[in-house]
């Protein structure tokens, strides 16, 4: 007895000393000079709780629980030094998903253990629930996100009412496995199958663009999920860990909203992606330029601005992008480089393909700290954004874009477009940017026109 | 009783998450979801327990894979999140 106690008070302690490490380790994130050595703390009060929570449980079967670790750890292993950074949304789209496929299992696991009281079973039901949900939300997610699958928005007739009767199904199955709560129950198998198939429903009708939304908000679902699970086994860790997690994903998924002038449910019911509203038509005259032009510019610029999107990491184009901004340096101008927030696949995606090519993270400014200071640019540079960039979001009422806060470039006294052709945006609303009296469009692979400008800078 | 103390930490836990991570920011915010998942991947303590509550084969089973999924998001998660860490460098 007296043993017992005292393992049980070892425990909990060092569960204390892991929560204390989580939460210092997202302190130290609050800068990039600190932020390596929070991670490591974070990761040492993991290593503590599963230490501890080991030597507490080795008695039958321990072979499997290594075994689980050991295959966890070297698949953990190899998929976190294979990706490459253009590949990270992917990446933690399917993390998103394995954390909720394991909740789900520890739910099913604590069905078979007998004798639980109602709270419990509602505490099991949410586990599964939230944990199948975000397992086929994120997988739906991956196959989007890698171009496994479409990444349109997929809509079809009566859909809402599909997902009405969907929730009211998988309520009911829930009400009536607490009822009756067996290992044996249909209703079980019937709230598990009805959450996988949630999960899809809620997945498929979001557009590609609308995916920093998606993965931030499966992101918060699975610390929800780990939650759940801490409320089945009574577990305070968990439930600390859970919604520190859950905390995050919805603050990110809030800034994300607010950076598309959206809210939440319009995101995820109204598939932006699937419908081009017309506008007011935009007239104009489109002004090409050669790379050689766009040199001669460059090179006498003394404050320039680059702003990537999505298609600078397509066209991998992040390190001849630094290369040209090395060079505008040695001549004597300043260049800053411009991040909308949804720029990219998930959220702070252009900064990590920033600095992976070497681009140091105080030269990446944020849209509200770069907007003011656009009228003196010389030069702003798009490379592959293109609805972040729209001056119709501040000007034109009939946009359905209006709104949403942009980069103002226009603003700039010369703006040069990198782009492959005149199409428009994931949005399929036209820019007016490109007709703009001060813009310049460099048409072909992102890529290569700059090298080209790098060259005449070397030679 | 017990479901409200458990209540009680998930309310206190859940405000003083939105205090640390609004300080987060927008530069790191890929290595604050690939390091938060590798923290929502806290589920394998629940997990080994489950495994190890001494019920069926199937539970053990079930236990087992919730330990090897959680396990790819803690070791997963850690180092992709140091790999992305490590190359933000400042200037000069």
């Amino acid at each position: 007895m007296m043993q017992n106690l005292n393992i049980d008070l070892l425990i909990n302690l060092s569960y204390i000393a892991a929560a204390v490490l989580f939460v210092l380790g997202l302190k130290k994130l609050s800068s990039p000079a600190t932020a390596r050595k929070g991670n490591m703390l974070s990761a040492i009060g993991m290593l503590i709780a599963i230490v501890v929570t080991l030597l507490n449980e080795i008695k039958l079967p321990w072979e499997n629980i290594i075994a689980g670790l050991i295959v966890g750890a070297l698949i953990g292993a190899v998929a976190a030094r294979r990706v490459e950074m253009t590949g990270m949304p992917e990446l933690v789209a399917l993390f998103n998903g394995f954390g909720g496929a394991s909740s789900l299992l520890v739910g099913l696991a604590a069905v078979f253990v007998a004798g639980t009281s109602t709270f419990t079973n509602v505490t099991i039901i949410l586990s599964i629930l939230i944990g199948g949900v975000t397992l086929t939300g994120s997988l739906i997610a991956y196959g989007k996100l890698s171009e496994k699958m479409p990444s349109k928005a997929i809509q079809f007739t009566g859909q809402q009412v599909f997902n009405i009767g969907l929730v009211l199904a998988i309520l009911g199955s829930s009400i009536m496995f607490c009822l009756q709560p067996s290992a044996e129950s249909p209703w079980l198998i019937a709230v598990i199958g009805l959450s996988l198939l949630f999960g899809i429903m809620i997945t498929i009708p979001i557009g590609g663009a609308d995916m920093p939304v998606v993965i931030a908000l499966l992101n918060s679902y699975s610390g929800l999920a780990a939650c759940a699970a801490g409320f089945v086994l009574s577990n305070n860790l968990l439930i600390v860990s859970g919604s520190l997690v859950g905390a995050s994903g919805l603050i990110l998924t809030n800034i994300m909203c607010k950076a598309m002038n959206r809210s939440l449910s319009n995101v995820l019911f109204s598939g932006f992606g699937a419908t081009k509203v017309s506008s007011a038509k935009v007239e104009g005259e489109v002004k090409p330029i050669s790379a050689g032009d766009a040199f001669l510019i460059l090179e006498a610029a003394q404050n320039v601005c680059v702003v990537p999107g999505y298609g600078m990491a397509v066209a991998q184009a992040q390190h001849v992008v630094r290369e040209l901004s090395d060079h505008l340096e040695e001549n004597g101008c300043e260049v800053q480089f411009a991040i909308h927030p949804v720029a990219g696949r998930m959220p702070g995606h252009m900064n990590v393909l920033l600095a992976e090519a070497n681009v140091p993270y105080d030269q990446l400014v944020e849209m509200d700290d770069i907007n003011p200071q656009m009228a003196n640019m010389d030069v702003a540079i798009v490379i592959g954004a293109n609805d972040v960039v729209n001056p119709a979001a501040n000007e034109d009422e009939g946009s359905p874009l209006y709104g949403m806060p942009v980069i103002n470039v226009n603003q700039a006294r010369t703006v040069f477009v990198l782009k492959r052709s005149m199409g428009s945006g994931f949005s399929g609303v036209d820019n007016p940017l490109f007709f703009g009296d001060n813009t310049r469009m460099l048409f072909g692979d992102a890529k290569e026109s700059i090298s080209h400008i790098v060259g005449e800078f070397k030679g | 009783m017990e479901a409200i103390y458990l209540s009680f930490i998930l309310m206190l836990a859940i405000f003083l998450g939105f205090e640390l991570i609004a300080k987060v920011p927008s530069t790191l915010h890929t290595p604050l979801m690939s390091g938060s998942n590798a923290i929502s991947g806290i589920t394998v303590v629940g997990a080994i327990s489950a495994a190890n509550s001494g019920s069926p084969d199937l539970a053990v089973w079930l236990g087992t894979g919730a330990v090897a999924l959680a396990t790819i998001n803690v070791v997963g998660g850690y180092m992709v999140t140091d790999r992305m860490l490590a190359m933000f460098k400042k200037k000069g």
